[in-house]
């Protein structure tokens, strides 16, 4: 088994040697994913509840200053639950910004054979995508801080400048990365160049590959239910509550406020955990698919590699079950969804150091890879 | 390269860019005056219950439900839109371990595309039309895509690893 591998990462050794564009996608892409999980576990655990109860709070002393016929403290309130918001808004944008310019730097790992570029000028491309991709987040997260301040414009502050930077810097480079293929398959009329790396038949791979595709069906069919079933009910029953909690205010009936208050608080938090399943579940799929062409540059034994493909597949299905049962079961099966994360991050970790190996061995010299 | 992998590298290609256009016009176009628009509406319906005017309240509402609503569905299309387009580069790199003949791969490429491209559009039409046709467009699209999605998964899994 291990020969195959060798055989075929020496094939794919010209596309991975010490700093080549692809090796700087592939390191930096699964450390923008590590990191952006790493922090999305960090926020669930010390932010996400707490501001769920700072906005649901909000918004009761926004009905509570309406019951006491206050108008100007209403504004007030909902300015303070409008920040709360942004807070929570933001955070989980640098999350999944992060996570999807991970993925994108995988697939423009992938391409880099059809990239009718120099090896210089794509590894050039490929610093500016990964300099792009860590500002775009990093200006996302600031933006709640930093706010207007110093900031040369009247509506956006320095934090959304240089997030915009970033998110312009991703966007060129990528639309740069397509020219090239574009020009690839001008001159190859539509053939596929030899690639060895997407070659690879080894177990760990195919498991990747169809497991990834198994979790991205089951995340459609959970989709699918909860559009059915759900979708439009919590739709309605989002105008229905605020509705009670507004005329209770106006009736000035404080038991129908209190009571509308709770019901939000039940059905912003089933809804929240629906849509987690969902995009987590497709993600982790996605994931999946994406590492299974990488499993060759993965320097680890055959076994190893199986391992830790059964352990990023057992957290994509342990994070997501556990997220949709939080509400049931709350802190348990909220401690479980952590832990699915935490082997999500850790199988992807082991590979990463696999891939750093593989790069040293490379490095190193044939003598080395053998 | 084989038509169907065509299909589906080009096809999703073409995806993403027609989500990320959509989402940067939405975002420098509709985002800030959408999310202006659901906060300023709440807050004036919790102020005129404050004067006790429950008429003004539920107009407030009406337009809160009305804005979310839309919102919702450009973010929704949006997010679908590049997510399905990631899927069918990823499925079309990979399309030629699939143990189906050419034939059959074409067919499930073009049933994918057509899953990819028409489910986040029929999302889209219901911010135009709040009727059943839209709404039944998104369950035959999300349907054809489920079913095409599992017919890829069997295929995969009938091409055996080489250990």
């Amino acid at each position: 088994m291990h020969s195959t591998i060798d055989s075929l990462l020496a094939g794919s050794g010209a596309h991975f040697s010490r700093l080549s564009a692809r090796r700087l996608l592939v390191l930096g892409g699964i450390g923008l994913i590590l990191v952006g999980m790493i922090f999305g576990d960090i926020f669930a655990v010390f932010v996400l509840h707490q501001n769920a109860a700072r906005v649901g709070a909000g918004l009761g002393a926004g009905a509570g200053a309406a019951f006491a016929g206050d108008g100007a403290s209403v504004v007030a309130h909902f300015q303070d639950v409008g920040s709360f918001l942004e807070n929570r808004g933001t955070k989980i944008d640098t999350h999944v910004h992060m996570i999807g310019f991970g993925y994108l730097a995988l697939l423009l790992a992938v391409l880099q054979p059809w990239i009718a570029f120099s090896e210089i000028t794509k590894r050039n491309l490929a610093w500016l995508f990964l300099l792009g991709a860590a500002l775009l987040p990093l200006g996302v997260f600031l933006i709640h801080y930093v706010g207007l301040a110093y900031s040369p414009l009247r509506a956006i502050g320095w934090a959304s400048i240089i997030a915009d930077a970033g998110g312009l810097c991703v966007l060129l480079v990528t639309a740069a990365y397509l020219t090239g293929v574009y020009h690839h398959f001008r001159g190859a009329g539509l053939r596929l160049s030899s690639d060895s790396l997407l070659d690879s038949r080894a177990t760990s791979a195919t498991r990747l590959l169809v497991g990834g595709l198994i979790l991205i069906l089951v995340g459609f069919a959970h989709g699918a239910y909860y559009a059915a079933s759900d979708l439009y009910h919590h739709e309605a029953q989002d105008y229905t509550i605020l509705s009670k909690m507004a005329l209770g205010a106006a009736s000035r009936d404080g038991v129908q406020i209190d009571n509308a208050l709770t019901e939000y608080a039940q059905l912003q938090g089933d809804r929240a955990v629906k849509i987690a399943a969902h995009s987590h579940i497709i993600e982790f799929g996605l994931l999946a698919m994406i590492m299974a062409f990488f499993q060759p540059y993965v320097n680890l034994s055959e076994r190893w590699r199986r391992r830790w493909t059964s352990t990023l597949l057992a957290g994509s299905v342990t994070l997501p079950v556990c997220v949709l049962f939080e509400l049931r079961f709350g802190l348990l099966a909220g401690a479980l969804a952590d832990f699915g994360g935490l082997l999500v991050v850790v199988a992807l970790l082991a590979m990463w150091i696999g891939i750093v190996r593989c790069a040293g061995s490379l490095d190193a010299g044939p003598e080395m890879t053998s | 390269m084989t038509a169907a992998r065509r299909v589906l590298l080009i096809g999703g290609i073409a995806l993403a860019v027609v989500g990320m256009c959509h989402g940067t016009w939405y975002a420098v176009f509709a985002e800030h005056q959408a999310l202006d628009r659901i906060g300023a509406s709440l807050a004036s319906a919790f102020t005129r219950a404050a004067e006790q005017n429950p008429a003004q309240v539920k107009a407030s509402l009406s337009n809160y439900r009305e804005a979310k609503y839309v919102y919702e569905r450009q973010v929704d299309a949006h997010g679908h839109w590049i997510g399905l387009a990631m899927l069918l580069i990823v499925l079309g790199i990979a399309f030629d371990r699939i143990g189906f003949s050419e034939k059959w791969q074409l067919v499930l490429a073009i049933a994918l595309l057509a899953g990819a491209a028409l489910f986040p559009f029929s999302v889209l039409v219901q911010t135009l039309d709040h009727g059943p046709l839209p709404r039944a467009l998104s369950v035959a699209s999300s349907g054809l895509m489920i079913a095409a999605m599992a017919a890829a998964a069997w295929g995969f899994a009938l091409n055996r690893p080489r250990v």
